[in-house]
């Protein structure tokens, strides 16, 4: 594994009013790796989700990407640019859009074209039209969707509403991608087949992924790393094996 | 199966349908009136149902694709006819006529409206929340009343301008007076046509379908259906729905065009380019149905026709007519009444059948 750090938070901290939603939160993930955030409801890791793309503005601390670039202060748009892209714990498709278009949406940073070649149709509208439909596609087959593609997004079913999102996801073609909760919804079969695609997708796209997510098996089973985090604290952190036997961890989450 | 080829041949279709409508309507009007079969009250609708069709069509793009309110879109047509007809009226003093002034006029009008569009889409659409519809209402209203106080008139010095009276223009003997205040613009050529008309439509429906079928289309339709889930996918709000609501102001404008030169006298009133013409025009876009381009042309020719052939009824006009109009509504929308139309396809196989046929065609083509 490369010794890269691809994302660094430092002293993070977000107030809303006088809750302490996050606090001195510090995280640093190496190149490729698969990092687990876990801890109870409310213990504010979607928040940290938020203040990583931009959706909140962090009351104090730092964010860099690949140690260069301050991710703080920027809006959503541009994180997405500089290689950062999220999925959504409340699913958030274009819902009226069929599954292919969901990720074609995606890939409009890549092909960029102007709004007179497309209502021109000039020759640049037709080559990149054709690259993205292929290339949405390519995608949609790693999540087994290719037979959906046609299909309404809101008219799928949740385990593949879910996969769709990160298929959006990965067309921006990020450094780093952020899975809110990835495996909700699913049932056993489906959480296992998304273990593998995870993995597959960090090999394949070179990834580095950060998740949230509640079903401990799949953190056990793909996460080399893990924080946890508790009313917006960080309880532990270090390799997943270690932290799960960690008795604050066991008292505060695991409960056993 | 070729997933892209079944698309683009349903879009294509549906494409189809909207030109061809568009071109057999056009043919059955010119055929009767070469018969001299067309009443005078008809005749009199055509180019109006072109303006009218154009104005849904483009409030389509705003409501029913950006999925913003906007509720002064008259008062971008008003833009564009008094830009428009000043410059036609200014020339037709000047001794010039001719139909590539109309062309010309037509441009004037887009861009004026569209540039209308920008001024106040740049401030209102970096906005989160529903603040365009509040706008765009107070927009409407003030442009029609400054286009009933404007006093306008050039001579061998150029424009004169004011807000009093005529007099107050200080014009020179050689000078001529262009807008009157509330009386408007008198005596502007009459250009527009069905033809004008129908070829305007057109243009406007292949623009705004080969928009939406674009990036640009695409990323305006992100925004909409989920403003957050398109942001994190690097798409600007602001900018694309600046984008759509510039192009539909300016094609407010175009309509606007036809309107001033289907008349010889061009005054703002509340009828013409107020509240009411703007709420009017998105029962066209809502009645046709959100996003639907056909719809909305379809809604605009029904209900404009509509009021007219009511005229004998007096004063049970408006009755009928909002009687029809919630009648509609209740047959496209209403949850009950999509079921019970369900219940009724599968009760008569027939109209499940066609829908099969086509639907089997369909699949054997994209294979
Ligand atoms: N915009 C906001 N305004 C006020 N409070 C907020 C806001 N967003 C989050 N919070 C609060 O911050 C805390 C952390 O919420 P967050 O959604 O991050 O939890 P979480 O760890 O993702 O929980 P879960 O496992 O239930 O998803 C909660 O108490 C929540 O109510
Ligand atoms: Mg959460």
């Amino acid at each position: 594994m490369k010794e890269n750090i691809m994302l660094s938070v430092k002293n993070l901290s977000i107030q809303f009013g006088g809750l302490h939603a996050v606090e001195n939160f510090n995280l640093s993930i190496r190149e490729n790796e698969l990092y687990g955030l876990i801890g109870p409801n409310g213990a504010g890791k979607t928040t940290i989700f938020n203040l990583l793309t931009g959706v909140y503005k962090p009351t104090s601390g730092t964010i860099m990407l690949n140690g260069v670039n301050k991710i703080n202060g920027k809006n959503t748009i541009e994180i997405n640019k500089m290689g950062i892209a999220r999925t959504f714990q409340n699913i958030r498709l274009f819902h009226k859009l069929t599954v292919h278009d969901n990720v074609k949406i995606a890939l409009q940073n890549k092909y960029r074209y102007s709004t007179i070649s497309g209502i021109l149709r000039l020759p640049r509208y037709h080559r990149y039209e054709a690259l993205m439909d292929e290339e949405a596609m390519a995608l949609l087959k790693v999540f087994n969707l290719e037979n959906d593609a046609m299909m309404k997004s809101a008219n799928l079913p949740y385990g593949k509403q879910r996969k769709l999102e990160i298929a959006r996801a990965i067309a921006t073609n990020p450094k780093v991608l952020l899975l809110d909760e990835p495996a909700a919804g699913m049932n056993e079969n489906e959480t296992k087949e998304l273990m593998n695609t995870i993995r597959l997708i960090r090999d394949k796209f070179n990834m580095t992924v950060l998740l949230i997510e509640h079903d401990m098996k799949l953190v056990k089973g793909i996460c080399e790393e893990l924080t946890v985090l508790n009313f917006g604290k960080v309880l532990a952190q270090g390799e997943t094996n270690e932290v799960l036997k960690n008795k604050e961890v066991i008292k505060a989450y695991l409960g056993e | 199966m070729d997933y892209f080829k079944l698309k683009r041949q349903k879009k294509a279709r549906y494409n189809l349908s909207i030109y061809l409508m568009i071109v057999i309507a056009y043919a059955i009007v010119m055929f009767l009136s070469y018969q001299g079969k067309i009443s005078s009250l008809l005749n009199g609708l055509l180019v109006p149902f072109c303006t009218y069709s154009i104005l849904a069509v483009s409030l389509n793009l705003v409501v029913g694709i950006s999925g913003e309110l906007s509720l002064g879109h008259a008062g971008f047509m008003c833009v564009g006819a008094f830009t428009s007809a000043v410059f036609t009226r200014y020339m037709k003093f000047l001794g010039v006529e001719g139909l590539y002034l109309f062309i010309i006029a037509i441009l004037i009008g887009a861009v004026t409206a569209g540039f209308a569009g920008l001024l106040i889409g740049i401030p209102v659409l970096r906005l989160k929340g529903d603040y365009l519809a509040i706008v765009t209402l107070a927009f409407g209203e003030i442009i029609k009343n400054i286009a009933n106080a404007i006093y306008l008139g050039f001579d061998e010095n150029g424009a004169h301008f004011s807000l009093k009276n005529t007099m107050a223009l200080g014009l020179s003997d050689k000078g001529f007076v262009v807008i009157k205040g509330a009386q408007g613009i008198t005596g502007t050529p009459h250009y527009s046509s069905f033809t004008a008309g129908v070829i305007l439509l057109i243009i406007v429906v292949t623009i705004i379908l080969n928009l939406v079928n674009s990036r640009t289309g695409r990323n305006i339709k992100a925004l909409r259906d989920n403003l957050i889930a398109a942001e994190s996918v690097g798409i600007s709000a602001t900018k694309y729905k600046l984008i759509a609501f510039t192009i539909a102001s300016s094609m407010a404008g175009v309509a606007g065009v036809l309107y001033a030169h289907n008349l010889t006298t061009l005054t703002a009133l509340p009828k013409n380019f107020g509240y009411n013409m703007s709420i009017t025009i998105l029962v066209f876009v809502v009645l046709g149905g959100m996003g639907r381009i056909r719809g909305s042309i379809i809604a605009a020719v029904v209900l404009t026709l509509l009021p007219e052939m009511l005229r004998g009824l007096s004063d049970f006009r408006m009755l009928i007519y909002s009687i029809v109009l919630i009648v509609v509504m209740i047959f496209t929308s209403a949850p009950a009444m999509k079921q019970y139309m369900e219940v009724l396809k599968n009760k008569f196989p027939i109209i499940k059948n066609l829908k099969a046929v086509t639907l089997k065609k369909f699949s054997k083509e994209g294979e």
